[in-house]
C-alpha cells in the first residue's frame, strides 16, 4: 500500500511486516511518554535521583548517546572538509543517527531539569563560564544544523522528489552542505569537549576534576577524541546491524573497513592521552586536591578493574583490532571491535557520571548508591524506541545507503 | 544603604564541636525561619529539604574510648572558585561582594542540578516534591522570605531575610552599617549550647575572627582551594584527624 513512497529499485519487505516491526516500538514509546508525562507532572520524585546523586541514568545516557552520534559530524568532516567520498555511501546514516541521538538526548533533557520551562533562561542571561551553558548553546545549534541537514535525505523520498521546488531546494541545499558540515563540526567540537568539560571543571570532586590546559580541562579535549574515535564505529555497527536485520547488503566492505580504520587511529591516540592524563591525575591533581587516588577505587563495585576496563579492555584492544589490516578484513573482528570500542564510550561516560557521584567527598561518608525508577528507565527507552521508528521509517522511505541499489542482492 | 552595599564584610561562622549536642534545634530554627516546608511523607534522609544539616560522626573505638562528635553541616559560603557558582548555566548562584554571602536565586533556576553535583559539602538541595504546609499553618510562614517552588535547588543563604531587616534598621536609624547584634543568622540564635558564633570575618577586633585564626580551628576539605568560611573548632585531636582524612581512606 506504500509502494509509491519506497524509492525506486529498493527491495523492501510488505507493509503488515513492516508494521509489525514498528507497532512493539511504538509501544515502548507509548509507555515512556507516560512516564515522561509523569515526571513532567508530579515533578522528578519519581525518580530515584536524590540530593546527592542529583545526576542519575539520564545524564551518564545522554552524554552515551551524544558520545555516540559524534558519528555525524565526524563522518560529515571527513567527507565534505576532507573529501573523502567513499563515505558518501554512509553519511545519510550517520546523519539519521546524529539526529536521533541529539534529539532524543535534548528531549530527555528537558524531562530532567525541574523548570524545563526556564530553559530559555539559558539564552537570556547566561553565565558564559558555565560549562553548561557551552553544551546548551552547541547542542541547540547542532540539533538545527542535523535538522537542516537531514532535510535533503527526506527531499530525495520519490514522491517528495515531484514537488519541482523541493528537488530545486534539495539541489540547493546540497551544494552548501560543507558549509553545513563545518559548521556541525565546529560547534560539535565544543558541546563534546564541554560535556567533558562539565566534570573536569568540578573542584569539589577530586574524582572528577583535571586540570587546566589552556582554558578547559583536559577531560574536554578527551571528550572530543573519545566521541570523534567512536563516532565511526558506531555508524559502522549500526550498519552491520542493518544489513543484519533487513537480509541485504547495504554498502561495500571496504567502506565499513575505512570507517573502522578511522575509528582505530582516533581511538589510539585517544587511549594515549587518556593514559597521560589518568596517570598525571593519579600522581599530582588528586593527590593536590587532599584525595590519594587509591581511595577512589576501595570498593568493590568500584575497582582498578574499572580503569583496566575502559582503558586496555575497551580502549588499546578494539584499537589494535582496527588498526591491523588483517584482522579488519575479517567481518567478525571488525564488527567486534567496533562493538567494544562503543562499550569502551558507555563505560568510560559510566565513570564519569555514575563514579563521581558515588565517591563520597566528606571525609565521614561513605559510598552511595542509586538504582534508577521504572520512570528512569522507561524515559531512556522511549528515546530508544524513538530511534528505532524514525531510523526505520528513514530506511525505508529514504535512500540511506547509496549503494544500495548498485550492489547486486 | 549603599555604603553599607559597598563596604567588604565576609560573613562567616565558627561552630565548637566541643559545644554541640546534637539537638537539632539548629536544624528546626533554620527550617522555620526559612519557609523550609514539612518533609514529604515519602521523603527520605536524601530527598529532604535541610538546609542545616547535623551529621553524628564516631570514632569507630569500642567501650570505653567510644567517643562522637556532632557536625552541624551547612553551605560553606566558599570565598574562592566557589564551586556551585561557575557552574550555573543561568547565574542563579551568586556571590554577595558586600557580604560574601553566596546567595541562591530559585527564581532563576533551571533545577539541572550542575550546583549540587559540584558542591563538595552536599550543602544543597533539590526541591523535588511541591512544598505544603498543613492546613492552618500558613499563618506561621517568614512573610520576609519567599518561599520555593518545586524543582529548584535551595541552601543555606545566612538568613538572607534576617540581613535585609537588619540593614532596614540601620538605615532607619541613620547608620550606614548595621549593627553586629541585629544581623544573627536564626540556627546561631537558636543554639541552646552557644556553639556557634556568627559575625564578620573581615573585621579582625571581631569574635568570630579571632576564633577563625584560633590555634584547633579547621576546616573541612581546605585542600580543595575553596575558602570556606564556616570554621569549625575541637580541641579533641581525633576529630580535627578525622577532618583532614581523605573520604575512604
Amino acid at each position: 500500500m506504500d509502494r509509491q513512497f519506497i524509492p525506486r529499485s529498493l527491495q523492501r519487505s510488505s507493509f503488515t511486516r513492516f508494521a509489525a516491526w514498528i507497532l512493539p516500538w511504538i509501544l515502548l514509546l507509548g509507555l515512556g511518554l507516560y512516564a515522561m508525562y509523569l515526571c513532567l507532572a508530579e515533578g522528578l520524585n519519581q525518580t530515584n535521583m536524590d540530593n546527592r546523586f542529583a545526576f542519575g541514568l539520564w545524564i551518564y545516557l545522554d552524554l552515551t548517546v551524544i558520545a555516540l552520534g559524534a558519528g555525524a559530524f565526524f563522518t560529515g568532516f571527513l567527507l565534505y572538509i576532507l573529501r573523502r567520498e567513499e563515505l558518501k555511501a554512509v553519511i545519510n546514516s550517520a546523519v539519521v543517527l546524529g539526529l536521533i541521538c541529539y534529539s532524543g538526548a535534548v528531549a530527555v533533557l528537558m524531562v530532567d531539569v525541574g523548570q524545563p520551562l526556564r530553559a530559555w533562561f539559558t539564552f537570556w542571561h547566561p553565565n558564559t563560564h558555565s560549562m553548561l551553558t557551552e553544551v546548551t548553546f552547541c547542542l541547540t545549534c547542532y540539533l538545527t544544523v542535523l535538522a537542516i541537514e537531514y532535510v535533503p535525505v527526506v527531499l530525495k523520498n520519490r514522491k517528495l522528489r515531484q514537488i519541482p521546488r523541493f528537488l530545486v531546494f534539495e539541489f540547493e541545499l546540497h551544494k552548501v552542505m560543507p558549509v553545513f558540515a563545518g559548521i556541525g563540526t565546529f560547534l560539535s567540537f565544543f558541546h563534546q569537549g564541554s560535556l567533558g568539560g562539565l566534570y573536569g571543571v568540578l573542584v569539589g570532586r577530586p574524582f572528577a576534576f583535571r586540570e587546566v590546559l589552556g582554558i578547559w580541562p583536559s577531560t574536554f579535549y578527551l571528550f572530543i577524541l573519545s566521541a570523534a574515535a567512536v563516532g565511526p564505529s558506531f555508524v559502522l555497527l549500526t550498519t552491520w546491524l542493518v544489513q543484519k536485520l533487513s537480509g541485504k547488503q547495504l554498502v561495500k566492505p571496504e567502506v565499513l573497513r575505512f570507517l573502522g580504520k578511522v575509528s582505530g587511529w582516533m581511538l589510539i591516540v585517544y587511549v594515549l592521552l587518556k593514559t597521560v592524563d589518568t596517570l598525571y591525575w593519579i600522581n599530582h591533581t588528586a593527590p593536590a586536591e587532599g584525595a590519594p587516588a587509591y581511595t577512589f577505587y576501595t570498593s568493590p563495585g568500584f575497582g582498578t578493574w574499572i580503569l583496566f576496563a575502559e582503558i586496555i579492555l575497551l580502549g588499546l584492544l578494539p584499537a589494535i583490532m582496527l588498526l591491523s589490516k588483517r584482522l579488519r578484513e575479517r567481518p567478525a573482528v571488525l564488527v567486534s571491535a567496533a562493538f567494544l570500542a562503543c562499550c569502551g564510550i558507555v563505560m568510560n561516560r559510566f565513570v564519569m557520571t555514575i563514579q563521581t557521584l558515588a565517591l563520597p567527598t566528606l571525609p565521614f561518608d561513605q559510598m552511595m548508591s542509586y538504582v534508577p525508577s521504572w520512570q528512569e528507565i522507561a524515559t531512556f527507552l522511549a528515546i530508544v524506541a524513538y530511534g528505532v521508528v524514525l531510523y526505520s521509517l528513514s530506511f525505508r522511505y529514504m535512500t540511506l545507503f547509496p549503494q544500495e541499489r548498485d550492489i547486486r542482492q | 544603604m549603599e555604603q553599607t552595599a559597598q563596604s567588604k564584610s565576609r560573613y562567616g561562622m565558627v561552630i565548637d564541636l566541643d559545644r554541640c549536642t546534637g539537638c537539632g534545634v539548629c536544624m528546626v530554627a533554620c527550617a522555620v525561619e526559612n519557609n523550609v516546608a514539612p518533609a514529604e511523607q515519602k521523603a527520605t534522609e536524601r530527598t529532604g529539604v535541610t538546609w542545616l544539616r547535623v551529621y553524628p560522626v564516631s570514632n569507630g573505638e569500642g567501650f570505653p574510648a567510644n567517643d562522637s562528635v556532632f557536625i552541624p553541616m551547612t553551605c560553606q559560603q566558599c570565598g574562592n572558585h566557589t564551586p556551585c557558582v561557575s557552574v550555573c548555566p543561568q547565574n542563579a548562584v551568586e556571590v554577595d561582594p558586600s557580604t560574601g554571602i553566596v546567595g541562591q536565586i530559585p527564581q532563576r533556576c533551571l533545577g539541572c542540578r550542575y550546583c549540587m553535583t559540584a558542591c563538595p559539602y552536599h550543602a544543597r538541595y533539590f526541591d523535588w516534591w511541591d512544598p505544603q504546609w498543613p492546613e492552618g499553618t500558613e499563618a506561621l510562614l517568614n512573610p520576609d522570605v519567599a518561599p520555593r517552588m518545586r524543582g529548584v535547588a535551595e541552601k543555606c543563604n545566612f538568613c538572607h531575610g534576617r540581613l535585609h531587616a537588619a540593614r532596614t534598621k540601620a538605615a532607619a536609624a541613620g547608620r550606614k552599617e548595621i549593627a553586629a547584634g541585629d544581623y544573627v543568622p536564626a540556627c546561631v540564635e537558636s543554639c541552646p549550647s552557644r556553639a556557634i558564633v556568627f559575625g564578620d570575618l573581615a573585621d579582625e577586633t571581631n569574635e568570630v575572627s579571632r576564633l577563625s585564626r584560633s590555634i584547633n580551628t579547621f576546616q573541612f576539605l581546605p585542600k580543595l582551594g575553596t575558602a570556606p568560611k564556616i570554621f569549625y573548632h575541637s580541641a579533641k585531636e581525633w576529630v580535627r584527624k578525622m577532618a583532614d582524612r581523605a573520604p575512604l581512606a
